[in-house]
């Protein structure tokens, strides 16, 4: 058997080093085409998408309604930025209709308006957003450390959020009066509101966290394999946590947006958020079960839906298909962009 | 000589097992320590005691002198003790350079941002030592198996850099996915590495762990049973030490020839997957075993995988018992009759965290139940019973959980798996010795000879020569793709082991 192995050692030495070599440089050019195809999925979809509006459609394509598909995606894009943290991580959050809803009301009650007499200013922001920030904390805290499962936990704290948002809800609807505030969501540069630029300059902020920071490193890493990542000794708790703060405070800034688009406060202004906010993280190809996708997935992921609710408006399509035919796209869409997981024998969970 | 590392009495209890069972162990400095004994002797659990994951029932374990009592794999690698996993620690879905320091404090992290340039430089500086040719910033998932392993040693490694004084490098088995000259680099790493630690290594081809140790502890039922210092033993003394009986003549001899004129099990003609497999053709007769081997990349996995339904993709033609067939899925594959067990036991071979009658039911299990409706639990049961006696699996009951046996019983409760199946034919099995002591592995040929003479068919990818010349009737050599060499009759005509490597490269 000694002599076995020793002879095997000398072929493999003598076949290794040019076959090997190789092998390894041609894998790496290939693995880094395939993985760029496998990611282009999405946008081939959404490239398809706007052939298709704007050959059906003259106005489809005019600068005037790519401004208003602009203006539209804002507010889902920040949700879907927010939830794309979690879903990495393999967790979920249905917080964000519930927690978008009280930030709106929060805002809209102290800063200037027509009910209430505070005048906060610049401070109904932050504490709209520090009250998303807190209720994204308490889910993260909830989930991590008494280990409940995220999708009950925000749940619960959807419907929570939801019935405070109606308690803090005055008598009549408050008008927001702060020219400023309403300024963001009215005064256009190049025909584009603040609020649409404000998401850029957050989609951003959170590229690079994902990219460049343990944060956004290690949360992907949770999604792969939580077990190992705590064998690495580290703190996979305190990442959950955060990863539910950023998406409360996004669904916090969502509430926000929504109160300067429509100038006044509503205590349903979260609602229909949710469900076009998830759909967008899956269709741009980030997993429900963790590990992959990404914040750039996710964005363009509402592009796509957004797009498509234009789209059905400005060909005229019979506005009770339109809900079915968005059904059948986002099926469509999701089905292209894991074309490639089906392949493998591997289980897809 | 200065021990570097105690161990003494210690034991270790798990509910109903004794993994250890007052262990005495000296790791000096500079020193090699080999490990062996057959799957199941405690090697595994000594190692994990060792290196943190595990902590004592009972006993001490002393590093320079000085007690201590690790909780996690953390603590002990800040003391300098870094172990190279059997199961793999790597993420998949993050680059080599991040998985590499994802356990230690660096400063390539500032303030929570990444300094992923000096990050990649310092993971290539690391993937240099162990000669492993990727980009640091490739992910995990992208690299084979063998690839992982070493980028696995590499961040064991890399403790050298941020410990100061004497390390101990623990390997659990790192060379039974290796190719051999992966194999040799990993050699020169630990000939490397004894200028500044000690390194214990476990393995089960006893002759890697004689050339590279320098002592050897042999460890059976828990209990360290003897220490032979290097050039004081060799294999056969070992063997015995370990399983108590001698090696030769433990695989028992074929009874029945295959009927090779009789009709084709299988046949496969101008068999080409696109980058793996080019034009390969063989049949295989009702009870014949054909061995296929190459190195690394010969294409022996993908033409398993093939004949399994798995690579979907493939040209040319594959007939079963004279039917010409596709073969584009698993079911597809099964439904004629043809079982498959992968080479990775653990993560495809078998449902962890269920018990052993469960796994083997699991896909015909509804055989023997009423009209394909209604299941019949205590048939089932008798059936997984029957095929237990039969392969002789090792366990307290067919309720126990398949991970907690042994990897040579693992092994065999995977094969019965498909052995349930009335209309089995014909049996792939990829690498299926990998991970298997010699005990096991002799156990397990036993059984696949007792199924072949039983007049099923078998195809296996092998991982060494001797298994080859030992098991097959036909050996097919592959080199890039292609068939390079074939041999017939191997059990009348054995061929030498030096005809089957120059077909190899």
């Amino acid at each position: 058997m000694q002599q076995t192995r020793l002879l095997s050692a000398d072929a493999g030495a003598l076949a290794s080093p040019n076959v090997g070599e190789a092998g390894a440089q041609r894998r790496t050019a290939g693995a880094g085409l395939g993985r760029a195809l496998k990611s282009a999925g999405p946008l081939v979809a959404l490239a398809a998408m706007v052939l298709v509006f704007s050959m059906m459609a003259p106005n489809f394509l005019s600068v005037a309604n790519l401004q208003a598909i602009l203006e539209s995606a804002a507010v889902p894009a920040i949700i879907a930025v927010g939830l794309t943290f979690v879903l990495v991580q393999g967790s979920i959050d249905l917080s964000g209709e519930g927690v978008a809803s009280l930030t709106n009301i929060l805002l809209a009650i102290l800063i200037a308006n027509s009910i209430t007499p505070y005048d906060l200013g610049l401070g109904a922001v932050l504490v709209a957003i520090g009250a998303g920030l807190g209720f994204g904390l308490l889910n993260g805290m909830l989930y991590a450390y008494l280990r409940m499962p995220s999708l009950i936990v925000t749940l619960g704290m959807w419907l929570i959020t939801l019935g405070l948002a109606a308690l803090l809800f005055p008598s009549r609807q408050p008008q927001i009066l702060d020219g400023r505030f309403v300024g963001l969501a009215l005064d256009k540069h190049l025909g584009i509101s603040a609020l649409v630029y404000l998401a850029v300059a957050i989609a951003l902020v959170a590229l690079v966290v994902e990219r460049r920071t343990r944060l956004g490193r290690i949360g992907f890493a949770i999604g792969a394999d939580e077990a190992l990542v705590r064998l690495a000794g580290i703190n996979v708790g305190l990442y959950k946590v955060a990863a539910f703060a950023i998406c409360g405070a996004m669904a916090g800034v969502a509430g926000i947006f929504t109160a300067a688009q429509i100038g006044v406060g509503n205590p349903l202004a979260g609602e229909g958020l949710l469900f076009p906010g998830i759909a967008a993280c899956v269709i741009g190809g980030t997993l429900l079960s963790g590990g992959r996708g990404g914040v750039l997935h996710s964005l363009v992921g509402v592009l796509v839906l957004v797009t498509l609710r234009n789209g059905l408006v400005q060909t005229g399509t019979n506005p009770l298909l339109q809900k079915t035919i968005e059904g059948v796209v986002i099926v469509v869409a999701v089905a292209a962009s894991t074309w490639h997981l089906r392949r493998k024998t591997r289980v897809v969970k | 000589m200065n021990a570097i590392l105690t161990l003494r009495g210690v034991s270790k209890h798990f509910p109903g097992v004794t993994a250890l069972d007052d262990v005495d162990i000296d790791l000096h400095a500079h020193e090699v320590l080999g490990l062996i004994g057959q799957n199941g002797s405690g090697k595994s659990t000594l190692m994990k005691i060792i290196g943190g994951l595990h902590q004592p029932s009972s006993g001490e374990v002393r590093l320079r002198g000085a007690p201590v009592r690790f909780g996690s794999p953390l603590q002990a690698a800040r003391a300098g003790i870094g172990l190279v996993h059997q199961e793999q620690s790597l993420i998949g879905n993050l680059t080599v350079a991040e998985n590499l320091f994802i356990d230690k404090p660096t400063d390539f992290a500032r303030l929570g941002f990444y300094r992923r340039t000096r990050m990649n430089d310092a993971a290539r500086r690391q993937l240099e030592k162990v000669e492993l040719a990727v980009a640091p910033d490739t992910p995990v998932d992208e690299l084979t198996f063998a690839q992982r392993q070493m980028v696995e040693l590499a961040k064991v490694l890399s403790l050298e850099e941020l410990v100061d004084g004497h390390l101990v490098v623990l390997f659990d088995e790192p060379t039974s996915v290796l190719t051999p000259s992966e194999i040799q680099a990993l050699f020169r790493q630990v000939r490397r590495l004894k200028a500044r630690s000690s390194v214990v290594f476990i393995s089960h081809r006893m002759d890697e762990v004689l050339s590279i140790s320098d002592r050897v502890y042999v460890l059976s039922d828990g209990r360290n049973v003897a220490e032979r210092r290097h050039g004081e033993t060799d294999p056969d003394e070992l063997y015995e030490l370990m399983v108590g009986r001698q090696r030769a003549g433990s695989i028992l001899p074929r009874l029945n020839p295959p009927a090779m004129d009789a009709g084709k099990r299988l046949e496969v003609r101008d068999l080409t997957v696109p980058g793996k497999v080019a034009e390969v053709s063989f049949s295989v007769a009702p009870g014949e075993i054909v061995g296929l081997i190459g190195v690394q990349g010969s294409g022996a996995e993908a033409v398993c995988r093939s004949i399994f339904g798995v690579e979907e993709t493939y040209q040319g033609r594959i007939a079963v018992e004279g039917r010409e067939v596709r073969l584009t899925s698993p079911r597809g594959a099964v439904g004629l009759g043809i079982g498959y067990v992968p080479a990775e036991r653990k993560t495809e071979g078998m449902m962890k965290g269920m018990s052993v009658a469960a796994n083997m039911t699991v896909t015909f299990g509804s055989e023997y139940g009423h009209g394909g409706v209604l299941l019949a639990p205590a048939r089932e049961r008798r059936e997984a019973e029957k095929w237990s006696q039969r392969l002789k699996i090792k366990t307290p009951s067919l309720d126990h959980r398949i991970d907690q046996l042994s990897g040579g019983n693992q092994q065999k409760a995977v094969l019965s798996k498909w052995l349930l199946g009335r209309s089995l034919k014909l049996l792939v099995l990829d690498h299926p010795t990998r991970g298997l002591d010699p005990g096991a592995r002799a156990d397990l040929f036993n059984a696949i000879r007792q199924l072949a003479e039983d007049g099923l068919s078998i195809v296996f990818v092998g991982d060494t020569l001797d298994e080859m010349v030992t098991l097959s009737d036909t050996i097919l050599v592959l080199r890039d793709g292609r068939v390079s060499r074939r041999f017939d009759d191997v059990q009348s005509d054995r061929p030498s082991e030096e005809d089957i490597v120059k077909a190899m490269v």
